[in-house]
């Protein structure tokens, strides 16, 4: 290896470079979003208590069981395959040509929403009981009681998964080459196609994947302390006759 | 006197197990009645069927001349007239202490921001807990959680509250300034249904002791008679058992 060839190669090829990354980071941005929707839609769904009536209990059943059935076939192919499927079957199948950046959006939005859907019923069942039934007890219907205070934390507690997601969709889009998507892997073929060093052009590829990666991890871990709220609170009045914020602290600390 | 709300022929069993058997019993306007007796004996499932967090088996639940298990009631209306404490608390951990107290007032009663605050402010006020407003859950001691649900479900403006052990899950010090709240309640005239198991609270706030063994009510009556001169037979043993 000769890093004069890393230099030259970055030189010669940056735009290309930094376009490629640009759609990577956007697919994988763009997937996550909409698979995130998904899944949250589905979550609620699949969570939906078992309904008194027979005619919605049987309907909820139905959905249901196209959801699982979703969810089985996206978490349980590869993506690669997916993608080929997809690209190549909507062609034969409605004859039409689907914009290569479309279908990129498409396929990785529904294969992370399988894993999406999961992970926020999952968030959804770990919270406690007691929370539905405090907000029952105060009048809340189904849905006001999701909006209110199941998802906030639900979503609050599955945040490092989502995160998860889209640092493996930044990854996981290099698959997408085999429908000729302009991402970092592809650019980095043709540009290795075109001087034949694969190994500088690839190791140029890495860096970028990881400075993504890497980024992205911090940018989410930041986000998710922020999140937390501040360690203290502000005291709504100067009222306070025994305790003093240290001794507040202290009994914090001692939870 | 007027009853605010009647159980009827109250039945109610988790598959074949019959945890509640034809349970009757009214709570009067004003009155504070205390239900006793020991654990596994029905008691919260008795207060949860009355707010219907658990479904009946049969029976009625009358509430305002109406029998509200007969299908075509609005729920969620008839239970914001009924304010539940639980022995866990429950508050909502995403919402700090004002949130707690305004969102259900703000969602499910459709009141203003400001009406809501203000009305939240007048019953954290009356639990002691005004100065935390921005206090999250979690970052509140165990006691302190419970006087906030309490302003929670004092915020709905019930016309009944419900308090399921509200004391139980509270390391002992800090039993104290929850039966204080709940005994400045009682004295203020609110009506109040209470599952306890801190007998010399009930026999000082209540109008009316409920004794309940295994899914019925073996024996109801005042303070006094319930306490100094039980009925029945379980009745002393259960007060025996406890009181030692
Ligand atoms: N969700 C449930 N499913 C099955 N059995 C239950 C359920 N809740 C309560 N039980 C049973 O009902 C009986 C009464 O319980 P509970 O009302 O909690 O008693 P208490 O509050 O007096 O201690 C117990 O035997 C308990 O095991
Ligand atoms: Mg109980």
């Amino acid at each position: 290896m000769s890093f004069e060839w890393v230099v030259e190669i970055i030189s010669n090829n940056w735009p290309m470079f930094i376009r490629g990354a640009g759609v990577t980071l956007l697919i994988s941005m763009v997937g996550t979003i909409l698979g995130f929707i998904i899944g949250l839609l589905i979550g609620v769904i699949r969570t939906i208590p078992t309904p008194d009536r027979k005619a919605k209990r049987i309907f909820l059943k139905v959905i249901n069981a196209i959801l699982s059935i979703y969810i089985e076939i996206f978490r349980g192919t590869p993506m690669i395959v997916q993608a080929m499927v997809i690209y190549y079957g909507s062609a034969l199948a409605f004859g039409v040509d689907m914009d290569r950046l479309n279908a990129a959006f498409l396929i990785v939005s529904i294969n992370t929403g399988a894993y999406m859907s999961e992970i926020i019923r999952g968030g959804i069942l770990s919270i406690d009981k007691g929370q539905y039934e405090a907000a029952q007890a105060i009048g809340m219907n189904h849905f006001q009681t999701m909006k209110n205070v199941v998802l906030p934390q639900a979503i609050r507690n599955i945040l490092p998964a989502t995160g998860n997601e889209f640092v493996i969709n930044i990854k996981d889009t290099s698959v997408l080459n085999v429908i000729s998507v302009s991402e970092l892997f592809f650019q980095t073929k043709s540009i290795a196609g075109n001087n034949f060093r694969y190994f500088e052009s690839f190791f140029v590829a890495c860096i970028l994947y990881f400075i993504m990666t890497f980024t992205v991890t911090r940018i989410l871990r930041y986000i998710e302390k922020r999140l937390d709220g501040p360690e203290n609170y502000t005291m709504y009045a100067n009222q306070m006759q025994v305790e003093t914020p240290e001794d507040l602290l202290r009994k914090k600390d001692n939870h | 006197m007027e009853a605010v709300i009647e159980i009827q022929h109250l039945n109610k069993a988790f598959g074949t197990h019959e945890v509640l058997k034809d349970i009757n019993f009214s709570v009067n306007k004003g009155e504070v009645v205390c239900i006793i007796g020991s654990s596994g004996s029905g008691k919260s499932t008795l207060l949860r069927c009355v707010n219907l967090l658990e479904k009946p088996s049969g029976g009625k639940i009358i509430y305002n001349g109406e029998n509200i298990l007969d299908n075509k009631h609005d729920i969620s209306a008839y239970r914001t007239k009924l304010g539940m404490v639980f022995q866990q608390f429950n508050l909502f951990n995403n919402h700090n202490v004002l949130k707690n107290c305004t969102v259900g007032q703000m969602k499910v009663l459709k009141r203003s921001r400001q009406e809501a605050e203000e009305v939240a402010m007048k019953y954290l006020k009356v639990v002691g807990m005004d100065q935390y407003v921005n206090a999250k859950p979690k970052q509140l001691s165990g006691g302190q959680k419970q006087r906030v649900a309490i302003a929670r479900a004092l915020s709905m403006e019930p016309d009944v509250m419900l308090f399921d052990e509200p004391t139980s899950a509270l390391d002992p010090e800090m039993v104290g300034e929850v039966l204080k709240v709940m005994k400045e309640l009682a004295d203020s005239g609110l009506t109040m249904l209470i599952v306890t198991h801190e007998m010399g609270f009930a026999k000082e706030v209540s109008d009316r002791v409920v004794f309940m063994d295994k899914g019925v009510i073996a024996e109801e009556g005042s303070p006094e008679q319930i306490f100094n001169q039980p009925a029945q037979e379980r009745t002393r043993e259960f007060l025996k058992r406890t009181l030692n």
